[in-house]
């Protein structure tokens, strides 16, 4: 048994991004991480995959960029790694990406669970994610905060979700796909040995065709990149005693007319 | 006939505000496209829900109030809206990009092979299709996106589209049978818990933030407490004695950084920012926030920024209208003092 968990490469955190005059998205030399979300999708497969006996493998669908976060997850402790790549991937929309996805979970044959992360800070999206889950035609459990209990033999999971009202207590069948997110756990720090191991990996790489799917043309296309409209600049310091700074205050909110 | 159709969300029976907000905008494409905007109310509550949707701007609804749907699971919903997409064939399905809009909507679009614009901060008719900007890079850059194709399904981000005033008016209402009995659904909600204070920051028109420097509560913990312990009583102290009636006065929610979340100084379901919430309120308070580049990727839309910290140099006063430098744990108290007064509260 395998619980799958799919990631991918974004720009640090902490890099500046934004769009050169060619109109491409580029973040100078900053390091690219395992998209942030998807820390707590690796812990949760590991965690959850030991627990159950099985195997954790994690899938990029991407270009070779995509095998930095790969090696983080390798390096984490998941069993295995696959990436998908393929020139006609280029550009391709949610539902390109996502009929990929569940034709690389069918690959891998025995999975009752896929994890990922809440979404991916890159596209800015997590459509896929849904789209996903119905490709396969499995349960989609999204928002995450705990796995309750996985019974893999009765094929039955209970999770909590958030709602922005409160949380919800959902049982369901496997095979799932659950979106996680931050509170679910810690994710650990990859170990040295575990990146050592990792570095030497060798990373299978699947095409579309080793994968026998045929994309449809995506009917969504990003036509250009634009870099954010310049903040109002305009600052105003406000100072005195705290009482005198919160009248100023309010006299300078009302004029805003945000009160 | 074709239509936009705009998928009211609703819970116990009313309806989310920020739905409106897709109506407006479903009746921006409907005027551009000559089309009328149809509301899709399920669940309990359906029919005045419905007339409420044509108070603010759709032309005539599709209501099922089935006991199936009463509480939002993915299944029956999915179901339902894919059942009346394939039946009718609208021009394009709009939603607020909630947690739920966000999955209902991906999921129709993939069981219809449609397009999916989510999360949009802007829309337009193109050509045949619909053109959307979105925020992608943790919003640290924006795309413009288009989508063609029979059907285009289009989740837009909270506060991005502005609702009309309501004007009262009976819209035609035509009731759809359930695409799923209860029997057909696996998925089963064995308990729901509601949030202490709703935290719907994403909704939220003002937001008061802490941060690490909520610890510097002059307050007094408890006898015995120390160290770490007694840094974590005085800033949730603060949290809910201190920002509380403050986000109280100006009828707004409380956010925090990532610093405070992850020093247990409030739930995760607080933070904002690259792994919390994005948010875009008229107003944002930062206390005691440095404005790490992460914090900032889910507050820079916001209208106003008001940042209050004792660091001249903190990052968080460059992206400040306002600025204050001084202790919060005085100056928060006196702002809400003058605010009840000026507010008339």
């Amino acid at each position: 048994m395998r619980i799958a968990v799919f990631t991918r490469s974004t720009p640090d955190t902490a890099a500046k991004v934004e769009v050169d005059a060619s109109g491409k998205v580029t973040w100078g030399d900053a390091a690219t991480v395992v998209n942030p979300w998807d820390e707590y999708a690796l812990e949760e497969a590991i965690v959850q995959a030991k627990n159950a006996g099985g195997k954790a493998a994690v899938i990029a669908i991407g270009a070779p960029m995509h095998d930095e976060a790969l090696k983080h997850s390798l390096a984490m402790g998941v069993d295995e790694a696959y990436r998908v790549w393929d020139d006609a991937l280029e550009g391709a929309d949610g539902l390109a990406y996502a009929t990929t996805a569940a034709a690389a979970v069918k690959q891998l044959g025995d999975v009752e669970l896929v994890l990922f992360g809440r979404d991916s800070v890159d596209v800015g999206t997590d459509q896929h994610i849904y789209a996903t889950a119905r490709k396969l035609g499995w349960t989609m459990l999204a928002y995450v905060s705990k796995i309750v209990s996985i019974d893999f033999a009765a094929k039955t999971i209970k999770v909590e979700k958030i709602l922005e009202q409160g949380k919800q207590v959902i049982t369901a069948p496997l095979p799932a796909v659950v979106s996680v997110l931050k509170d679910i756990n810690e994710p650990r720090y990859p170990s040295f040995i575990g990146i050592r191991k990792a570095q030497k990996a060798a990373i299978p790489v699947w095409s579309l065709g080793d994968l026998s799917v045929t994309l449809p043309a995506s009917a969504a296309r990003v036509t250009a990149f634009k870099n954010l409209p310049p903040r109002d600049t305009r600052f105003e310091l406000i100072s005195g005693t705290p009482q005198e700074q919160a009248a100023q205050l309010v006299d300078k909110l009302l004029e805003e007319k945000v009160l | 006939m074709s239509a936009i159709y705009v998928w009211i969300e609703t819970f116990k029976g009313k309806a989310n505000p920020t739905s409106w907000e897709a109506v407006a905008a479903g009746r921006m494409l409907a005027g551009s496209m000559n089309l009328p905007v149809t509301a899709l109310v399920f669940g309990e509550n359906a029919a005045a829900v419905a007339q409420e949707a044509g108070a603010f701007g759709a032309d005539n609804a599709i209501t099922c109030d089935d006991a199936t749907l009463s509480e939002f699971r993915l299944e029956p919903y999915a179901a339902l809206l894919t059942q009346l997409v394939k039946t009718n064939a609208p021009k394009a399905v709009l939603g607020i990009a909630s947690n739920r809009g966000r999955e209902l909507l991906a999921s129709s679009a993939a069981d219809t092979d449609s397009p999916m614009l989510a999360d949009v901060l802007d829309l337009s008719a193109s050509g045949d299709g619909l053109s959307a900007t979105r925020a992608v890079y943790a919003g640290k850059v924006l795309s413009d996106t288009n989508a063609s194709g029979a059907t285009v399904f289009v989740s837009l981000r909270s506060r991005a589209f502005k609702a009309a005033d309501p004007a009262p008016k009976q819209i035609p209402v035509t009731t759809a049978a359930p695409a799923l009995s209860e029997a057909q659904i696996a998925t089963k909600i064995e308990g729901f818990a509601e949030a202490a204070g709703t935290v719907n920051l994403s909704d939220a028109g003002v937001i008061v933030s802490g941060g690490r420097g909520m610890a510097n509560n002059p307050a007094n913990p408890p006898a015995g407490l120390s160290g770490d312990a007694a840094s974590v009583w005085k800033a949730q102290d603060g949290f809910a004695n201190v920002l509380q009636p403050l986000a109280d006065v100006l009828g707004g929610a409380v956010g925090a950084s990532r610093a405070a979340v992850d020093a247990g100084y409030i739930p995760y379901a607080h933070q904002v920012g690259q792994t919390g919430k994005t948010v875009s309120p008229d107003l944002y308070i930062a206390c005691g926030i440095s404005g790490a580049i992460q914090h900032q990727a889910g507050m820079r839309s916001s209208k106003i920024i008001v940042a209050i910290n004792k660091d001249a140099e903190s990052p968080i006063f460059k992206m400040a209208r306002f600025g204050l430098v001084g202790d919060l744990y005085q100056i928060i108290p006196a702002l809400t003092e003058e605010l009840k007064k000026r507010l008339g509260k």
